[in-house]
């Protein structure tokens, strides 16, 4: 029973918002460092790796495509634990957390489907086909803005939290059904080559830098998210202040006596 | 005027605004095609104009409905009827449909060169569709205008609107898409139908606005 | 200035619901329309500024020059139940807005908010305020734009007790600097020497 206490006593101490300012303030400019630092010695390292012998000087474009195409994947994954944190735990922070994620996910994957155009026009010699795996990112893109639309529809911010969850775990469970469906319907994207059974295909030269340009794309996702996440908190504050304000408008006169 | 102007704007803009809400329309509009199409980039090619145009007509009527119904449900309405001897009616419904067309028709207009991308259409052919788009969707404000404005009394007006305004729009997409097909098309000119389309936004930008207001004056009670 | 009414009637879905009404207002006279729910308070109010069209009868204004003036809807505020306020934009953004598009203007957005007790408030979003407060802001639109006549539907509605007081004093200046007003009100407004117009009601 005193288990149940304290671990409820701890959980509303993370969700209390001012605390989580606080350390937010805190890791913020060490988490923009270490992006800076990261994705710096990722691009020297990628410029350094050999280049493909057929692909050329563009084969580089992967470096951060493929980060961005990770991110894209992993922004929804978070968000659909934020979805379950604001339906079931009901928790303050998973909401804004949520709200906040959305943006930030449509960039990184109109990125990564920029990124990959940019690829593909002397790779395929179009910019766009209507190949499974880019076919499934640009729903998921869709699906992004959605959510931003439907998070910026409702007035009342805690009703658009619950129906911006609702969708992201409709979306969730829906991911790979489309996916499943849109690699039956047509597909000229590489298999994957870096995360598969029996190692990678990809060559270590290769393997090094994106793996620094993953993970410092990824600080800069979190740097991103964490500043997001403040001003969502800031905003809803004005808000309050602004409500109060109002009704503080009205007591003056009622105190004279 | 333009104090309306931008009020309506800044109204569709800012956050729970129409505007987001119908460039996101014409993108699943888009992305939905060549699932039931089919992957072919030949086939998206050729009827890529037709389908960019299709897109932007649904998106555009998507938001009509709450031209009037947002003045309507704060009160706002009967008083843009009451200063009309100041402004004429007609005139605020003009301004009211520049303002939308510029919040929720514009963006789709800027976007439509890359979802032209999208559909494996040639250079040529996205310039000559965007460009038609630009001239052609004004006309669609303006006739949803008077949709809008007959509808606007009613409880459920919403469906109702895309139901009339569609078959009115259907010259708009007739020389809308001729045009952006002979841009490409060699023998076809590309003027004439562009032009009759430039004339056709210019004919319904007095008509709408006039039949709106009129229809407003009547709606009131 | 005179607002004259003659033999109005008027309806509401195809059945009257007042006939014969008749008034005569000059400068500084105000109309207190009465009666129980039903009696068409609001729709007389909507017929003489021409929001809806007289069944029978017509309302002029006389001894006015018609170029300033030409309708007497031109030379009305409405005050309905609606307050033509949008939640979206801010108090002080509504009230320019409204000043800039009905033109003649009066009192500064800030000089009016002052008036009715908003001052310093013209920064909030309209949805963060109270009810008796939006109801307010749309007396301060009366204020912001130069109208003679004032058709006032249940002003008073959602006002608390300092906010009628403070009401009342802007109705006196108004009738003081030669206005006319009519009102639509259940509750007692404090309009010295009105004259009363009783609606029937249905029976």
């Amino acid at each position: 029973m005193s288990q149940t206490s304290a671990s409820t006593h701890s959980l509303s101490d993370l969700a209390n918002p001012t605390r989580f300012l606080a350390v937010a303030d805190r890791l913020v400019p060490w988490l923009a460092g270490a992006a800076a630092v990261l994705l710096a010695a990722g691009l020297l390292l990628a410029f350094r790796a050999p280049a493909d012998y057929q692909q050329g000087i563009t084969v580089r474009i992967m470096y951060i495509h493929v980060p961005f195409a990770w991110l894209a994947m992993l922004c929804y994954t978070l968000m659909a634990v934020a979805a379950v944190g604001t339906l079931v735990w009901r928790h303050p922070l998973a909401d804004v957390a949520l709200k906040t994620a959305a943006p930030v996910g449509a960039v990184f994957t109109a990125l990564a489907l920029v990124t990959g155009s940019i690829w593909g026009k002397p790779m395929w010699g179009t910019w766009w086909v209507w190949d499974a795996r880019l076919t499934s990112v640009f729903i998921l893109f869709i699906m992004y803005l959605g959510i931003v639309a439907l998070t910026r529809a409702l007035e009342d911010p805690g009703r658009a939290a619950r129906a911006a969850a609702v969708m992201t775990l409709v979306g969730f469970v829906n991911i790979p059904i489309i996916k499943f469906s849109v690699d039956w319907w047509n597909t000229l994207h590489q298999p994957a080559s870096v995360f598969r059974l029996g190692g990678p295909t990809i060559h270590p030269s290769l393997l090094w830098p994106l793996g620094v340009m993953a993970l410092g794309f990824t600080v800069l996702f979190l740097t991103l998210h964490l500043m997001a996440m403040r001003n969502e908190i800031w905003r809803r504050r004005v808000a309050a202040m602004q409500r109060i304000e109002a009704r503080r408008a009205e007591r003056p006169e009622a105190v004279v006596p | 005027m333009g104090a309306l102007f931008r009020r309506d704007l800044v109204l569709g803009l800012r956050a729970g605004g129409g505007a987001l809400t119908g460039l996101l329309f014409f993108l699943a509009v888009i992305a939905t095609i060549p699932f039931g199409v089919g992957p072919d980039l030949g086939l998206l090619a050729r009827i890529g104009p037709a389908i960019l145009w299709i897109g932007a007509l649904l998106a555009g009527l998507l938001g009509l409905d709450r031209l009037f119904q947002a003045d309507r449900d704060d009160g706002s309405l009967d008083l843009l009827i009451l200063a009309e001897a100041r402004h004429l009616l007609p005139l605020t419904v003009f301004v009211k449909c520049l303002a939308h067309w510029t919040a929720s028709v514009l963006p789709l207009v800027i976007a439509s060169p890359l979802l032209g991308l999208f559909m494996n259409m040639s250079p040529p052919s996205i310039v000559a569709t965007a460009l038609t788009l630009l001239v052609g969707t004004p006309a669609i404000a303006f006739i949803g205008a008077a949709g809008a404005a007959v509808a606007v009394a009613l409880p459920r007006g919403g469906v109702l609107v895309s139901v009339l305004v569609l078959p009115l729009a259907i010259p708009v997409l007739i020389f809308g898409v001729s045009a952006s097909y002979a841009a490409t098309a060699d023998p076809d000119p590309f003027l004439p139908p562009f032009l009759i389309l430039a004339a056709l936004t210019l004919f319904l930008g007095v008509v709408g606005p006039v039949a709106a207001a009129l229809a407003l004056r009547f709606a009131a009670d | 200035m005179r607002l004259h009414a003659e033999n109005l009637s008027g309806e509401r879905g195809g059945s009257a619901v007042f006939s014969g009404v008749g008034f005569s207002l000059g400068a500084g006279d105000a109309l207190l329309v009465t009666g129980p729910n039903g009696a068409g308070k609001s729709t007389l109010l909507r017929v003489v500024a021409g929001l809806l069209p007289a069944a029978e009868g017509r309302v002029g204004l006389e001894g006015e020059d018609p170029e300033t003036w030409p309708s007497v809807g031109a030379a009305c505020h409405y005050l309905g139940h609606l307050n033509a306020l949008q939640p979206a934009l801010g108090l002080a953004e509504n009230l320019l807005f409204w000043q800039r598009f009905l033109g003649a203007s009066l009192l500064e957005v800030d000089a009016a908010l002052a008036a009715v007790g908003l001052a310093g408030l013209g920064h909030l979003p309209c949805g963060a305020l109270s009810t008796g407060q939006r109801r307010r802001a749309a007396i301060a639109r009366l204020l912001v734009s130069r109208r003679p006549i004032w058709l006032l539907d249940e002003p008073t509605a959602g006002l608390d007790r300092a906010a009628e007081t403070r009401f009342d004093a802007i109705l006196a200046r108004h009738r003081d600097d030669g206005g006319i007003v009519l009102a639509a009100t259940h509750a007692p407004l404090g309009l010295a020497g009105a004259v009363e117009l009783a609606l029937p009601g249905a029976g």
